[in-house]
């Protein structure tokens, strides 16, 4: 037993780093009221410029390039979202939809940029991808040590240390007050002097700028290169987390490590014996079944923020 | 009144407009000639007799997803699930094709109506937790799109085959190919099917607009509460709306089993056509003449991207970033109708 979840914690931690990035991005939109379908095409972003950063200065940088790279990643991605947030926030488009746009337009620069630099549907593999490491002292404990310290990527650690500052952020600084305040009731929020515009402005380019981080990760830990289909649903997976961890950083976190397990199973059953004969297939779709289930109100009723979605017009009521 | 129905007109003409602007500036970024780009787009989309074939079979499961999109939409309801619906409804015509033996007059409804069938049970569970549990059918659909992938994959390599990613040829009988218009068209795989598709379309605009389902359907899309009060049975409406959007998406699925492929396979990933059918439906602005008009325009779009790479080096994906273009100009209509005002009252 031990040695099964001494195979499985690390792999689920692995894959689910960059849904946890990605998810609290999430949070932070939606806290705010502003939906955001887009997360798959922030993630998409995220991970080109992940990869292309990566290859373009793996010479000059060394060991440095993947950090430099994600943090090059977050601020395209944050970049990137301005679109979204013009569009949603300002122009007052049906936020889904753009989200959508969002998508699609991601892909294709992406994908055309990739065409145009490289001449090829995808790029090279990058040389300076994250590596794992062993924690010092901690990964010598017994049991504990090979399950939590050995062999990780230390972008994990990141993501889970992330929820818990996105945490704080939301719920113990007045400016998270604020922004909880303009996704439950803009109009009341906007009556205290908070802008509203600004406020969706900001999480929606914190939302780009994770979407952005978890990409570039998945992209540096898993992928090592872009092409048409390196991102396929991770963000999509990742809203998913947002709503089954009831649009809380925690619970998201909690979601996406759910998702990350699952999906780890799916990775390493055949090495389990009691997994082993469990066609694959419903491993592949406990996470989709499990937060539907979890939706209609089976695993406690999950509730939005109460404006999320609608654009806010000064003025009405 | 007539004002804003010329400005709903003109909305979704500008977008396609200043989105063919933005690719041709970028095209000139990019280093490519934006005419010779779009001469090449347009000779592969019309260029001859098997190019045209290709765009109208390209329109096809446009018309079906665009229709399955913008029908939930007329109720209030935003379908993303019509990729998942089509992916069963392909399976599901493949699936009739393959295990039923009988002559073409059964065997033929039978495949359609069965993938309608699976595509209307793909909406009918969003449908349903939407309206009895208040669950939002974008996050069930999404995840709905999910399943359909890994569940169609899964029966495809260990029942319709053994192990195989691709399934075999379905029955003649089941086939909607057609040599005669393959024969016009120069071998395209042009099929029956875009006439179901132009059917399908006059059978929504006969539902929205000429019955009291169709009244009832867009009264719950326009004022859930006062069509309760006016004594509708508004879960019964969101159910049957998507109910009726799933089976318009199952069909989509049908025309690229039964028409264009005549077998289904593995996939990697997503086929876009449900996705695709978000932008056709809100180009055509959720009507089903506007549908019809989009489809076409993304077809052809989709069909002549292919050129672009041999006609003027241009990397297909550029209509793919026209498209997402067209769809941010459509949505945030609310701005460009602010500027057509604007300029209409700085004209007076």
């Amino acid at each position: 037993m031990i040695e099964i979840l001494q195979s499985i914690i690390p792999t689920a931690l692995f894959y689910s780093a960059p849904l946890i990035f990605t998810a609290l991005g999430g949070v932070f939109s939606e806290r705010s009221g502003v939906v955001n379908i887009g997360l798959e095409g922030l993630m998409v972003m995220g991970a080109f410029v992940g990869i292309v950063f990566n290859l373009a200065f793996a010479d000059v940088l060394g060991a440095w390039t993947p950090w430099i790279s994600i943090i090059i990643a977050i601020i395209i991605g944050a970049l990137f979202s301005i679109i979204h947030a013009v569009a949603s926030v300002s122009f007052r488009a049906n936020q889904v939809v753009s989200g959508v746009a969002i998508n699609f337009l991601a892909l294709g620069i992406g994908v055309f940029l990739t065409k145009q630099w490289y001449g090829k549907g995808q790029t090279d593999m990058v040389s300076e991808p994250f590596y794992t490491t062993n924690i010092p002292l901690l990964s010598d404990i017994p049991i504990i040590g090979p399950m939590f310290f050995k062999s990780m990527y230390l972008t994990s650690y990141l993501a889970i240390i992330l929820a818990f500052i996105a945490w704080y952020i939301l719920y113990k600084t007045p400016f998270g007050l604020r922004l909880r305040a303009v996704g439950e009731h803009p109009m009341a929020a906007d009556t205290n002097g908070i802008s509203v515009y600004k406020m969706r402005y900001i999480a929606v380019i914190i939302s780009g700028g994770l979407g952005g981080l978890g990409g570039s990760v998945f992209a540096l830990t898993i992928a090592s290169n872009f092409s048409q289909s390196t991102i396929v649903g991770q963000g999509f997976m990742a809203l998913a987390a947002v709503i089954f961890g009831k649009w809380h950083p925690l619970g998201a976190m909690g979601a996406a490590l759910f998702f990350g397990f699952a999906q780890s199973l799916s990775v390493v059953s055949a090495s389990i014996p009691f997994l082993a004969d469990v066609p694959q297939v419903f491993l592949l779709i406990a996470p989709y079944v499990l937060t539907i289930l979890a939706l209609a109100g089976f695993i406690g009723r999950a509730d939005a923020p109460r404006a999320n979605g609608e654009p806010y017009i000064k003025g009405t009521r | 009144m007539t004002t804003n129905r010329l400005i709903s007109i003109l909305i979704p003409i500008i977008s396609v407009i200043l989105g063919l602007i933005a690719g041709a500036i970028i095209m000139l970024i990019s280093g490519h000639n934006p005419i010779e780009g779009y001469a090449a787009l347009w000779n592969g989309a019309f260029g001859d007799q098997y190019t045209l074939g290709e765009t109208i079979r390209r329109t096809t499961p446009y018309i079906f997803t665009g229709l399955a999109v913008a029908f939930a939409f007329r109720s209030g309801l935003f379908n993303i699930g019509a990729e998942g619906q089509v992916m069963v409804g392909w399976l599901a015509a493949v699936w009739v094709g393959l295990a039923v033996d009988a002559p073409m007059y059964i065997h033929l409804p039978l495949a359609l109506i069965t993938a309608a069938a699976a595509g209307a049970v793909w909406g009918f569970v969003p449908g349903l937790l939407k309206a009895k549990l208040g669950v939002h059918e974008v996050i069930v659909t999404i995840m709905m799109n999910y399943i359909a992938l890994y569940s169609m994959n899964a029966i495809i390599r260990n029942v319709l085959t053994e192990k195989k990613t691709t399934t075999a040829e379905i029955h003649g009988s089941a086939s909607l190919a057609s040599e005669w218009l393959q024969s016009i068209t120069y071998f395209s795989r042009m099929h029956y099917g875009i006439l179901i598709a132009l059917f399908a379309a006059i059978i929504m605009w006969f539902i929205i607009q000429r019955t009291s389902i169709g009244y009832e359907l867009k009264a719950v899309g326009f004022n859930r509460h006062a069509s309760k009060y006016a004594g509708m049975n508004v879960s019964k409406n969101i159910i049957l709306s998507m109910v009726i959007a799933g089976a318009f998406a199952g069909l989509g699925g049908a025309m690229e089993g039964l028409g264009t492929y005549g077998t289904v396979s593995v996939m990697s990933g997503f086929t876009n056509l449900g996705f695709d059918g978000i932008a056709v439906a809100l180009l055509g602005g959720n009507n089903a003449f506007g549908v019809v008009l989009a489809a076409i325009l993304f077809g052809a779009l989709k069909e002549g991207a292919g050129q672009m790479p041999t006609g003027a080096g241009v990397p297909t994906e550029l209509v793919d970033i026209i498209i997402a273009l067209i769809i941010l100009f459509v949505a945030s209509s609310y701005i460009i109708r602010w500027a057509l005002l604007r300029f209409k009252k700085e004209g007076k």
